[in-house]
């Protein structure tokens, strides 16, 4: 465990969040911009076990099992709205959708 | 008799009002009935008041006051008048003249739709004029002066449907503004300086609060006397009378030929002590009146309207009054206004008639032949011309243009260049006067004429021809004959003319006047009766004719002003005709406009947008914080 | 008392009219017109209160009420001359505007008359309310229901004329709202005594920059309302776009409430500030008179022309008041008084022309003098007054204004003399394109029905009363040469 250097790890972290990053700017998907969001909330995720890990303190766990929590009720309503959308507008393109404001 | 006084101007005020109020619901007879008949009564009622004025001992004054006016601080001004000998002489040419043109008038203007806005317009005029002579401060003068400019306006462009005759009732209200501004910019001054606008107070004080000379009171003098300038058609404002010819012709023998022209003589006249306090003003009028006499005279020789012969020649009699009074011949001047009233109204007059029976023709080389047709119009109308060409013992013009030539030189402010431009005016109205009749009435018919005259018509004018002869016999020179009732009169209420010391015989003028005159209807005659061969080559020259075009052109002032002032204002007022100022506000507008499309853009609705938005600021932040 | 009921009046006759007009909305007319007729007879009445003060200088009524004493607000009102003669405008204009909407208006009739009621009142209210928040109540009271005057039943460019002139007296308003509030609490901590009353504020003292920037404060409202030149541009397109008879109020009214500001207030209050920027601001009147005329010249809309000799005609206003002469004092309430009535009457020539041709467009007209003899004749009357022919009452105002300011500032004043020039061009402009040359409108026209006649004959006969006999006005406000130290004769 201790082999691993933190940097290293928050180094993953940061990758995985800019891919996360990159995925919801660039996608036009819904569906893959809520799991771009994912990776994200999971990269953040990674952040907090590594700094828990480095300073040894649980805060750092216990601050993912919050996100986890969190993400998975982001998640449900998320998909929940995408299947609305989805049988009212017959589209998850972000792109149309933005259209219809107002 | 005091207490009448306000009838004379009362009178055409009633006629005014009758008319314009009701007029399209009164028969023709009954509004020719009020409109003539108003003056006529006004004019009894002055003919009394003259007789009575000459009974009376020298120096009355007859006042009445109707109200006051306004009074604030030491402001003051009240409708009262004051008539004296000055102001006689112009309310008896008013009046008298006045109901001459009025009943001349019912018979010319008898097909005309607009008969009762005619007289309605007439009897106003009558009445402003009468109060601007009549009024007894500046205020009240300046009344009665707008008045007039009203009304001529309104009556030039009588016939308002057609573009010129408005366009000329314009250009004539905004000339004489320009000059009336000028002179109320001297009213301004008189009261800063002597805390008054009562023109007896005015004359006093002046007199005693000013030193000869002084640069205030010359320039006050010279406000006043653009003031005259622009309502007396002369140099440099002169343009708009030949213009205002567009009006009927009892309107042209009224207002531009008997009465309103005048009115920058009787202002100067009236503010007499002012001028004379101020040598140069003095000489910077009688420069005008003779270089506005010589050049109008010039171009009234190549004129073909016969209206406009008569207007620049009308300018060109009013510059002779100018001329008088800037030398200080004062009562010369007043009796060059009396004469001239008659025998140019009679020369209007006829010419109307004329122009009447000729079915609207107003170029003199279209008439012809008329002596026989027309014999009453033909010799009232030579009366008319000899007394323009001032023939000399028979004719009223000849009195008082003989005593303007001789006082030219010889009084005060007299100057032998002045006096060889009076002489030469003297030769070229002599040629014009001549060429009119030869053209007009001798010759062969080339305009068969339609009605004649009828006798409303022609009794005016036999009335004006014997005036315009018998006009002149009241005051002879002093070598000839003893009879001077007109200067004893005038010479109650304006200085006796001072004379030069060394001077030659007064007989000598005389005669080199009666000859100038003579040469110059002997070479209208050579010219145009004998059909000299001179007259065709100068036809075919070209610079001659270069010449004559820009003589016909009153010397091209029109375009020069056109150039000059017309057209930058006219440039001026239409690149800002949607106001520059606006510009910046709605500039400001924009701005927010634009900061609004700038906003909206980013609140687009895109997701993505946004969360490069998000990034964006939180990059921004994370570098302030690291920077920082 | 009385001057609160001559406001109630008008209050509840517009709330009268508007239940009134869904049934009948004739009788909402007659109420109207009633209304106002009964508040020209109060203000007639009120000479009588004269005869109490032969001096003819002091205020006749002082009325006070508490509103609310906590802050220092009371309901006072109060009446001198200055005050009576606009009042007696702002009713004659009143009855006048009642007329000439008497066939224009066709939809919402209630709300109309309830607009034109209310405005009025706010008209009132500013030229007699003596604390100066119960003023800025009146100055807006007066100013949202001439927005719908405007913004409903205005032409075609209404929304933008209506929405430029709100935007920009909101913001004068708001500037004086901002030099009321700081004068409040200067006075407050001198003496203690936290009050709006416009006696009690009369003898601020402040420092000289103070002053200076509370006197701007209030000189932006008025001069946006009056309006000083680079402040004018709402008022074209509004005057040019509300109904007739919110012209008539705009032109005659509204205008004159910002000249009445600047003599009742800024002179009063900052009597050295306000010398010091007289030069800046006769400067400013100057060249709204050339400004103005010039504009008017050449514009085809004819709403439009004559709003711009309106700005003309208030730049005189401006150089009459800071050219502190008496004699110009004079001359700019005559100038208040004729210029309500004259243009007021050109107002109300152009809606009548409006109304027959559906254009307001002057060279679609011409050669109507034909056909309208009668309205031709008026429209000569009312061109001449408005280029100050003697005879008729502009003559006097602008005449003592020229001679009042000359002796100060004979530069200014002979530049604003030429304006006189560019008045006459103007206004034969607009005689000639409407009424000469050929007839060229091919619909027929009637002239003046007998209703158009009782407005134009009573603005007629008016112009000329004032201008033949204006010694009862100059008498009526002779007090005004005291309201500030510097003026003399």
């Amino acid at each position: 465990m201790s082999s691993i250097h933190a940097h290293t790890v928050l180094i993953v972290a940061a990758i995985l969040f800019v891919l996360g990053l990159a995925g919801a700017l660039i996608r036009r998907n819904v569906i893959f911009m809520l799991l771009s969001i994912e990776i994200m909330l999971n990269a953040a995720g990674l952040a907090f076990v590594v700094a828990g890990a480095r300073w040894q303190q649980p805060d750092g766990q216990i601050m993912y099992l919050f996100i986890l929590a969190m993400a998975a009720a982001e998640v449900s309503v998320a998909l929940a709205l995408v299947l609305q959308i989805h049988h009212q507008h017959k589209t998850l393109d972000i792109e149309q959708l933005k259209e219809l404001k107002d | 008799m005091e207490q009448y006084l306000y009838l004379i101007p009362a009178l055409p005020l009633i006629g005014f009002l009758v008319l314009s109020l009701a007029g399209k619901y009164l028969s023709r007879n009954f509004i020719a009935g009020i409109g003539a008949g108003s003056v006529c009564v006004s004019a009894l009622i002055t003919i009394i008041l003259g007789v009575r004025f000459l009974q009376s001992p020298p120096g009355t004054v007859y006042t009445q006051l109707l109200w006051h006016w306004f009074l604030t601080g030491h402001l003051s001004a009240d409708l009262s008048l004051r008539i004296d000998a000055l102001s006689l002489i112009f309310i008896c040419i008013i009046t008298f003249i006045g109901a001459l043109i009025h009943i001349y008038s019912i018979a010319f203007m008898r097909n005309d739709r607009d008969y009762a806005r005619f007289f309605a317009s007439m009897n106003l005029f009558v009445c402003a004029m009468l109060l601007l002579v009549m009024a007894d401060n500046l205020v009240l003068l300046y009344l009665g002066w707008e008045g007039v400019g009203l009304c001529s306006y309104l009556l030039i462009g009588f016939w308002y449907e057609t573009p010129a005759n408005y366009r000329a009732a314009n250009k004539a209200f905004v000339i004489t503004r320009i000059g009336d501004t000028a002179m109320i910019i001297g009213l301004f001054l008189i009261f800063k300086e002597l805390g008054t606008l009562y023109i007896p107070d005015i004359l006093i004080q002046s007199t005693q609060h000013f030193n000869s000379g002084s640069a205030t009171i010359t320039l006050i003098a010279l406000l006043l006397l653009s003031g005259g300038i622009g309502k007396s058609a002369q140099l440099p404002l002169q343009t708009w009378l030949p213009d205002a010819m567009a009006g009927p012709s009892p309107v042209s023998a009224l207002i531009h030929a008997a009465t309103m022209v005048t009115a920058g003589v009787y202002l100067i006249s009236r503010m007499h002590t002012i001028f004379e306090l101020s040598p140069l003003a003095m000489h910077v009028t009688a420069v005008i009146g003779a270089v506005t006499l010589f050049m109008a005279g010039c171009s009234a020789m190549v004129q073909t309207d016969i209206k406009r012969v008569l207007a620049y020649s009308t300018i060109s009699q009013i510059g002779y009054m100018f001329l008088a009074m800037g030398v200080g011949a004062w009562s010369a001047a007043i009796f060059h206004f009396f004469t001239h009233a008659f025998f140019k109204a009679l020369l209007f007059l006829a010419a109307g008639a004329v122009i009447e029976t000729l079915h609207h023709e107003h170029n003199i080389f279209k008439m012809g032949g008329l002596r026989k047709e027309m014999p009453v119009i033909y010799y009232t109308f030579t009366i008319g011309a000899a007394a323009l060409a001032a023939l000399p013992l028979v004719t009223a013009g000849f009195f008082s243009k003989d005593q303007i030539l001789w006082y030219a030189w010889s009084a005060g402010g007299g100057h032998p260049a002045l006096w060889a431009l009076a002489l030469s005016g003297a030769f070229i109205t002599a040629f014009y006067s001549t060429r009119l009749i030869l053209v007009v009435f001798w010759g062969d018919m080339k305009t068969t004429p339609g009605h004649l005259p009828s006798g409303i018509m022609t009794v005016p004018l036999i009335i004006l021809a014997f005036f315009s002869i018998a006009g002149g016999w009241i005051e002879w020179p002093h070598n000839l004959l003893h009879i001077s009732l007109f200067s004893e009169q005038v010479q109650q209420v304006l200085p006796v003319t001072q004379l030069k010391p060394h001077l030659p015989e007064e007989i000598v003028f005389q005669l080199i006047a009666v000859v100038v005159s003579l040469f110059g209807i002997y070479t209208g005659y050579a010219l145009y009766y004998r059909q000299s061969e001179l007259m065709t080559l100068w036809r075919q020259s070209a610079n001659v004719m270069t010449v004559r075009n820009f003589l016909l052109n009153g010397w091209r002032f029109d375009q020069l002003y056109d150039t000059l002032l017309v057209r930058p204002f006219l440039f001026i007022t239409r690149i800002n005709k949607s106001d520059v100022t606006d510009k910046l506000y709605t500039g400001i507008a924009d701005i927010h406009l634009q900061l609004n499309k700038l906003f909206s853009f980013f609140q687009n609705g895109s997701l993505r947008w946004y969360v490069a938005g998000v990034l964006i600021g939180i990059l921004f932040i994370i570098t302030l914080q690291l920077l920082l | 008392m009385i001057l609160i009921w001559m406001i109630c009046i008008l209050l509840s006759g517009g709330i009268l009219c508007w239940l009134t007009a869904q049934r009948l909305p004739l009788l909402a007319k007659w109420i109207a017109l009633l209304t106002v007729i009964a508040d020209m007879l109060i203000a007639c009445w009120l000479f009588r209160v004269y005869e109490a003060f032969p001096d003819n200088t002091s205020w006749f009524i002082n009325y006070q009420a508490n509103w609310i004493p906590s802050v220092g607000i009371s309901f006072h009102v109060a009446l001198d001359g200055f005050s009576h003669l606009l009042l007696l405008l702002t009713f004659f204009l009143g009855i006048l505007s009642v007329l000439c909407s008497w066939k224009e208006v066709r939809e919402k009739t209630g709300f109309y008359f309830f607009c034109l009621l209310w405005s009025l009142a706010g008209i009132s209210g500013v030229f007699i309310a003596m604390d100066l928040f119960l003023f800025y109540f009146c100055w807006e009271i007066m100013l949202i229901p001439m927005f719908f005057l405007i913004v409903i039943w205005g032409d075609a460019r209404r929304r933008y004329a209506a929405y430029k002139f709100f935007i920009f007296t909101q913001v004068g308003s708001l500037l004086m709202l901002l030099a009321i509030l700081a004068l409040y609490f200067i006075h407050g901590r001198q003496t203690g005594n936290y009050t709006f009353d416009y006696f009690g504020l009369l003898h601020t003292v402040t420092d000289g920059a103070t002053a200076k920037w509370i006197m701007l404060g209030f000189l932006f409202a008025f001069a946006i309302k009056l309006p000083v030149v680079p402040f004018h541009n709402w008022l074209p397109d509004a005057h040019s776009e509300a109904p007739t008879a919110g012209s008539l109020l705009l032109a005659g009214l509204l205008l004159k409430t910002g000249a009445y500001g600047i003599i009742r207030f800024v002179l009063p209050f900052f009597p050295e500030a306000s010398v010091s920027i007289a030069p800046w601001m006769i400067f400013l009147g100057v060249t709204g008179i050339i400004y103005g005329a010039l504009l008017a010249f050449s514009q085809t809309d004819l709403k439009r022309l004559i709003a711009y000799t309106s700005v003309s005609h208030m730049g005189f206003v401006l150089v009459g008041i800071f050219s502190f002469s008496n004699i110009a004092m004079q001359g700019v309430v005559m100038q208040i008084l004729t210029h309500g009535i004259s243009t007021g009457a050109l107002f109300v020539m152009a809606g009548m022309l409006k109304e027959r041709l559906h254009t307001r467009d002057i060279t679609q007209m011409g050669g109507l003098w034909t056909s309208m003899p009668a309205l031709g004749g008026v429209a000569i009357l009312f061109t001449m007054a408005s280029a100050g022919l003697p005879a008729l009452g502009n003559f006097i105002a602008e005449f003592f204004i020229l001679l009042g300011a000359f002796a100060g500032n004979p530069v200014f004043s002979v530049i604003a003399t030429l304006g006189l020039i560019l008045s006459a061009l103007y206004s034969l402009r607009m005689l000639q394109k409407v009424f000469m040359g050929q007839q060229t409108v091919t619909v027929p026209v009637k002239d003046i029905s007998t209703r158009e006649f009782i407005i134009m004959a009573a603005l007629s006969i008016s112009i000329v009363i004032l201008g033949l006999f204006p010694q009862p006005v100059i008498d009526t406000v002779r007090h005004l040469s005291t309201i500030h130290p510097s003026i003399h004769e």
